[in-house]
């Protein structure tokens, strides 16, 4: 347990810095992200456009520290309904079991069947694309039934060890069960599933403004430059580069992170 | 520790490996939802085209209208490809004159209009065209059903109409020296009911199939009257993503693609010479007069000043496009007029003047529809939404898929503004200038000046072209003078077409002729 956790670490700098730059893109920007013309048309990248400029002259530095804003912020919101909604489902079906768990993990079972995107793709078009909420309430229902199913089998390990039983004996509310005695022994497990999950979202999120259902111009996103960027794969190649780079290095803090906690609370479980 | 460095490059490796699966698996998802990308090889479309070297796939940007049948087609885009297929009395040239077609000569004082049906024309079905068919079809567009609008409300200017076996006969309530373009209206046989799935027309080409959402393919009409089409076949392969447009031009599949943008030309490369026409329409941004504040003429002028266009055609176009100032372009030679074209200057403290003056001295917030498959429209918007913040008004994009903009937006009229371009049905001022009269039911920004409505029925009425034109731009004047919408360009039309490939003809209306495209080799 002494051993350094040079996963954790390295997960949390590497984080801490992705968060910091996401911070100092909600509240300065070298330009404004929107302002066309800040440079010449496909400016490569140089010191005054680190990296360099889109087909409006946008400083695509500038759009990528907001769009990551934009991106993140969608994933923490999909990631909250999703882990909040499976962890409910999960609790419930978890500890209680019976025929609500058979039908609810049934249900689970054929939402999964679903390509996610395919899903995503269904919500969004009943709810009306466009607008961030809704693509947040779209991802966040795709992401409900991975979190079921893994918190239902923490729930479940959880339900008929001693320390449950004794709590039960004396006379201990279920609802007091679940979130005092159940739910903090769960983390080892939600953890790092909440670190998968981001980085799941975040990829959703980039896929589906990639697909053009996500956030809508001149609002910028990761996945909606990365599409843009594709329309001007000759004539701009940074732009794909650069924004490619900020999603793979979000992706890669959080899952360094993630591995990190799984290590760490290996000894535990 | 060596170990664990490993695991973290393998899942470096995963990680990427799954981003780059992510991106792959996106581009397969437009293909299957919008069959984007044909370099496939499960499409049985693409492959004749290397086998027989006289097709041509040709790219288009959105489906066409559900029904096929020539005169009830809404969208310019259906136009636009149906004109290889149907033909009427008389068809444009890309001069913008008029030449005889299904009739073979025609005279007229301008009242009366005679016209000889040409012997030997035939429907792609084989049957010979009758005089009864001709009938049919002009009669189909001029009376109402149900007592409703005319599809041609010009067509009630029609007082009689006498017809042989070879000569008709019509007579008009009064002169009208530009009756005639309207007889371009396809000829369609009168006892046939399919046109809606299986359209039969006399053009050079006759339709074969359509699979919704993915192509139509037409085929050369082996007994067309006149000089037939040089290519056998022609598949016209929807590509609504735009990002895909371009790996379809490059990877073989299309071979043809018309209303490029200026930055996707640029990537082509040398396989592919660049034809560059005039889209022939009028892009503005269309106010919608019946919503609040755009009922207002000061916040339209402000609009108007607000609005930098040479920046639009500089930042979106790369300089392409022709400016404009009312709904009129130039390839409408005698009618436009260009003393329009800068009536609203580039001028933000006039836009903010004139904003005080409507009660809005802080501006105020506004929605712009623009249909997603139209990535110039989008950009414009784009542009314009920048522009906008600097006169203090606060503009957002809400991207809709072009069903949705035809039903809400054009037809239900539920929108405040949207940048779209219109075109002309026919090759007359009347196609763009009539819908702004405050009756007419394709009147979508809701356009009400009686002075306009005055000035267009003295305009149909005038015997005398020239005193016809003069009222036509003083119409033109009216909606630049109400700020009617902020008109901005007329696209240029940048035509991709494959090396080896030639005959592309331009027309001053939106159409794509694939009758004169041939291979040179």
């Amino acid at each position: 347990m002494k051993r350094r956790n040079g996963f954790l670490t390295a997960g949390l700098v590497l984080t801490g810095l992705v968060a910091a730059l996401i911070l100092l893109g909600a509240f300065w920007t070298p330009y404004d992200p929107n302002a066309m013309a800040a440079g010449p048309k496909f400016d490569s990248p140089s010191p005054a456009h680190w990296m360099g400029t889109d087909n409006f002259g946008r400083d695509i530095f500038s759009r990528v520290l907001q769009g990551a804003g934009a991106t993140a912020s969608i994933a923490l919101a999909t990631l909250f309904i999703g882990a909040a909604g499976g962890c409910l489902a999960g609790a419930l079906t978890g500890y209680f079991g019976g025929a609500a768990d058979e039908l609810l993990m049934r249900l689970n079972d054929v939402l999964t069947a679903f390509p996610s995107i395919l899903l995503a793709l269904v919500v969004i078009s009943v709810l009306g694309p466009g607008k961030k909420i809704n693509v947040i309430l779209a991802l966040g229902l795709v992401f409900i039934p991975s979190f079921a199913r893994v918190s239902r089998t923490a729930f479940a390990s959880l339900r008929d060890v001693n320390y449950i039983q004794s709590a039960r004996l004396m006379g201990a509310s279920n609802l007091r069960i679940l979130a005092v005695h159940m739910l903090p022994n769960t983390a080892p497990v939600l953890l790092p599933a909440l670190t998968i999950g981001f980085n799941n979202a975040v990829l959703a999120e980039a896929s589906m403004s990639f697909l053009g259902i996500g956030v809508t111009p001149p609002d910028a996103s990761l996945g909606y430059m990365l599409s843009e960027a594709q329309g001007m794969l000759f004539a701009a190649p940074w732009y794909a580069a650069g924004t490619g780079l900020v999603i793979v290095a979000m992706v890669f803090s959080v899952g360094l992170l993630g591995e990190g906690l799984r290590r760490r609370d290996k000894g535990v479980l | 520790m060596k170990r664990k460095l490993l695991e973290v490059l393998l899942l470096l490796g995963l990680l990427s490996a799954a981003l780059c699966g992510c991106g792959g698996g996106s581009t397969g998802k437009t293909a299957e939802a919008g069959p984007a990308d044909s370099a496939g090889t499960q499409d049985p479309a693409a492959q004749p085209a290397a086998d027989h070297p006289n097709a041509i796939t040709v790219g288009i940007a959105q489906d066409l209208d559900e029904s096929l049948d020539p005169h009830l087609a809404v969208a310019a885009g259906t136009k636009e490809i149906m004109f290889n297929v149907f033909e009427g009395l008389v068809k444009p040239t890309p001069d913008g004159d008029l030449v005889p077609a299904v009739a073979s000569e025609f005279t007229s004082d301008g009242t009366t209009y005679t016209f000889t049906l040409r012997q030997g024309v035939k429907f792609h079905n084989g049957d010979a065209v009758e005089m009864r068919d001709v009938v049919y079809s002009i009669n189909r567009n001029r009376l109402a059903e149900d007592g409703g609008e005319p599809l041609i409300p010009a067509l009630s200017a029609i007082k009689s109409m006498t017809a042989d076996d070879t000569t008709l006969t019509i007579t008009l309530d009064q002169a009208n020296t530009e009756f005639l373009a309207y007889l371009t209206l396809a000829i369609l046989p009168e006892d046939y009911d399919g046109q809606d799935t299986a359209p039969v027309g006399t053009g050079p080409f006759k339709f074969v199939s359509r699979a919704a959402q993915d192509n139509i393919v037409l085929e050369r009409f082996e007994d067309y009257w006149g000089e037939p089409a040089y290519l056998d076949k022609v598949t016209f392969k929807i590509i609504e993503n735009a990002d895909s447009i371009l790996m379809s031009l490059q990877s073989g599949a299309v071979d043809l693609f018309a209303h490029l943008t200026s930055t996707q030309v640029a990537q082509l490369g040398d396989d592919f010479n660049i034809e560059e026409g005039t889209m022939n329409l009028v892009q503005a941004m269309y106010l919608n007069h019946a919503e609040k504040p755009f009922d207002d003429v000061r916040v339209r002028q402000a609009l108007c000043h607000a609005v930098d266009r040479q920046q639009i055609l500089d930042l979106a176009f790369d300089g392409y496009g022709s400016l404009i100032g009312s709904s009129m372009y130039p390839a409408f030679g005698k009618y436009f007029d260009d003393s329009l074209t800068n009536h609203y200057p580039h001028d933000v403290e006039k836009a903010r003047a004139l904003l005080a003056d409507a009660g809005y001295p802080d501006g105020f917030a506004m929605t712009i529809t623009v249909p997603s498959n139209y990535q110039p429209h989008i950009d414009t918007a784009q542009v314009i939404v920048e522009q906008l913040k600097e006169a203090g008004i606060t503009a957002e994009i809400q991207l809709v898929e072009w069903g949705s903009w035809l039903s809400d937006v054009y037809a239900g009229r539920q929108y405040q503004a949207t940048v779209v371009g219109v075109d002309a049905s026919t090759m007359t001022a009347r196609a763009l200038l009539e819908r702004f009269t405050s009756t007419a039911g394709n009147n979508f920004i809701n356009y009400n000046s009686p002075l306009y409505d005055s000035l267009f029925v003295k305009a149909t009425s005038s015997a005398g072209e020239a005193a016809q034109t003069e009222f036509y731009k003083e119409m033109e004047a009216d909606l630049t003078k109400n700020a009617a919408n902020v008109y901005i360009q007329d696209l240029a039309d940048l035509v991709a077409v494959r090396k080896g490939l030639t005959g592309v003809r331009f027309y001053p209306i939106y159409v794509l002729d694939l009758a004169g495209v041939r291979y040179t080799a």
